[in-house]
């Protein structure tokens, strides 16, 4: 084992990933979001793209065999083992912007994911152009006929978890989400276990 | 005519002065437009416009898809973002009424019509996918890769692939399954759609006319794109799209808020 932590609630996490070693993130209170990025760990230009990974599996949600597919169309990361049986690709992160459009400007002052892959990013030289849509792990996002589409109650539960092989040494940049306004994480965030095996 | 001279040389080239063909700018553009073009399939065009002016694209012979991206013009740190646009909105298929968000909170652009889909999960195609699926997807090949082409585009307006987020498309439907999330390419509207935006703030604008990234068929097929744009006046609070849900509302009251700081609004 390479390393293995409790990211607390609200807190954000990062590590360099060798190539064929694997990360194996543990919901462990339940319903908890992470969101994610990943990057070429030595082309940090080259990042997960949520677009390129729906098209090469056709479809939004990740499972077991789903692989994380880069701007350019390399695979990053393979999901290959997966407890939960769905996550999103389309909700991206919440921010303190956005979350005064979706609730009200009384949320300015709550802590929003884009605050921490900037500061856990900063220590890796990236900065807000680094910034993509980004994977939800547990996170459910719906999609309906009509195009309806929104954060609705997890699927997660404690103890659930995913894993995921690097297929090339990549960098994990995670915020374990501080969301309290949507059912995202039950509207209470807690911790989650990150190990690198 | 001699090209064997420097005289002979000038005198061939400026002999193609008036030449028209199919796909290119009109300059100026005509009828009071400030931006007309016609993009040719697996081709690219930028152009910064001015807060209010309407944007339309126009897909010529049915089987344009026009890949785009926005900036805010002075400082295009701050961009389109497609999860927001969608989340924040409620809705992954915009049509009309719909607002292309910002990562900042705020409205870059918003649909003021649309009679062809506004696509907004599959993003653009690479070099290296275009490479696999027809055998090429360099810029300057029969198969253009969207980031190849926006990558060019991008560099004109002094940005990086670092400044390529996920993109938006028109013209080319893709519906997501609800049960499964699987996704069913559902082609083109017809010759002479349109997607007309409305610029709410000063824009950097994006375009790459490239076969979408799922169309199925085996050959690459894009057709050319009309761009139009005419000078307009921006979304005002009086204007019932101002107030047509309450992320609308506080996406607009926050896009002022930021214009009236910097004293340009």
């Amino acid at each position: 084992m390479l390393s293995d932590v409790v990211v607390p609630a609200r807190a954000p996490w990062s590590a360099v990933i060798p190539a064929g070693r694997s990360l194996t993130i543990t919901d462990l209170g339940g319903n908890q979001a992470v969101d994610c990025l990943v990057y070429d760990a030595h082309d940090t230009a080259v990042r997960y793209s949520a677009p390129d990974t729906i098209q090469a599996q056709g479809g939004i949600y990740l499972s077991t065999g789903s692989v994380l597919m880069s701007n350019e169309h390399t695979p990053l990361m393979t999901v290959v083992a997966d407890d939960c049986g769905r996550h999103d690709t389309l909700g991206g992160a919440c921010s303190k912007e956005s979350n005064t459009l979706r609730y009200g400007h009384h949320t300015w002052s709550q802590h929003a994911c884009v605050d921490n892959f900037l500061a856990e990013g900063a220590r890796h030289g990236l900065g807000k152009r680094d910034l993509v849509s980004n994977i939800n792990w547990f996170m459910n996002v719906p999609v309906e006929a009509d195009g309806t589409l929104g954060i609705v109650d997890g699927r997660s539960a404690p103890g659930l978890s995913v894993t995921l092989r690097a297929e090339t040494d990549v960098l994990v940049l995670v915020s374990n989400c501080p969301q309290i306004n949507n059912p995202c994480n039950g509207f209470d965030p807690t911790p989650v276990r990150m190990t690198v095996r | 005519m001699t090209t064997a001279t420097t005289h002979g040389a000038r005198d061939h080239a400026r002999a193609q002065d008036g030449t028209e063909v199919e796909a290119m700018p009109r300059v100026p553009a005509p009828d009071g437009a400030v931006w007309a073009e016609t993009v040719a399939g697996g081709n690219y065009t930028h152009k910064v416009l001015a807060r209010g002016t309407e944007l339309r694209f126009t897909d010529v012979a049915g089987d344009a898809c026009a890949h785009v991206l926005l900036y805010v013009a002075d400082r295009p740190f701050e961009r389109l973002n497609v999860a927001d646009t969608v989340k924040v909105l409620w809705n992954a298929y915009p049509g009309a009424g719909h607002l292309l968000l910002s990562d900042q909170g705020r409205v870059l652009a918003s649909v003021l019509a649309a009679d062809a889909a506004v696509e907004t999960v599959c993003g653009t195609s690479t070099s290296a996918r275009n490479a696999a699926r027809y055998g090429d997807g360099s810029p300057h090949g029969a198969s253009p890769a969207g980031r190849e082409l926006f990558t060019l585009a991008a560099a004109k307006n002094g940005l990086t692939p670092r400044d390529l987020p996920p993109s938006v498309s028109f013209f080319k439907g893709v519906r997501v399954d609800p049960d499964d999330g699987r996704l069913t390419f559902e082609g083109s509207s017809r010759p002479g759609a349109s997607v007309t935006l409305r610029a709410e703030m000063p824009l950097i604008v994006l375009v790459a006319n490239t076969a979408h990234p799922v169309d199925p068929r085996p050959d690459y097929t894009c057709t050319p794109l009309e761009v139009l744009a005419r000078p307009g006046t921006p979304t005002r609070p009086d204007d019932p799209l101002w107030n047509s849900s309450p992320e609308a509302r506080r996406a607009f009251l926050n896009t002022a808020d930021h214009l009236t700081a910097r004293g340009v609004a």
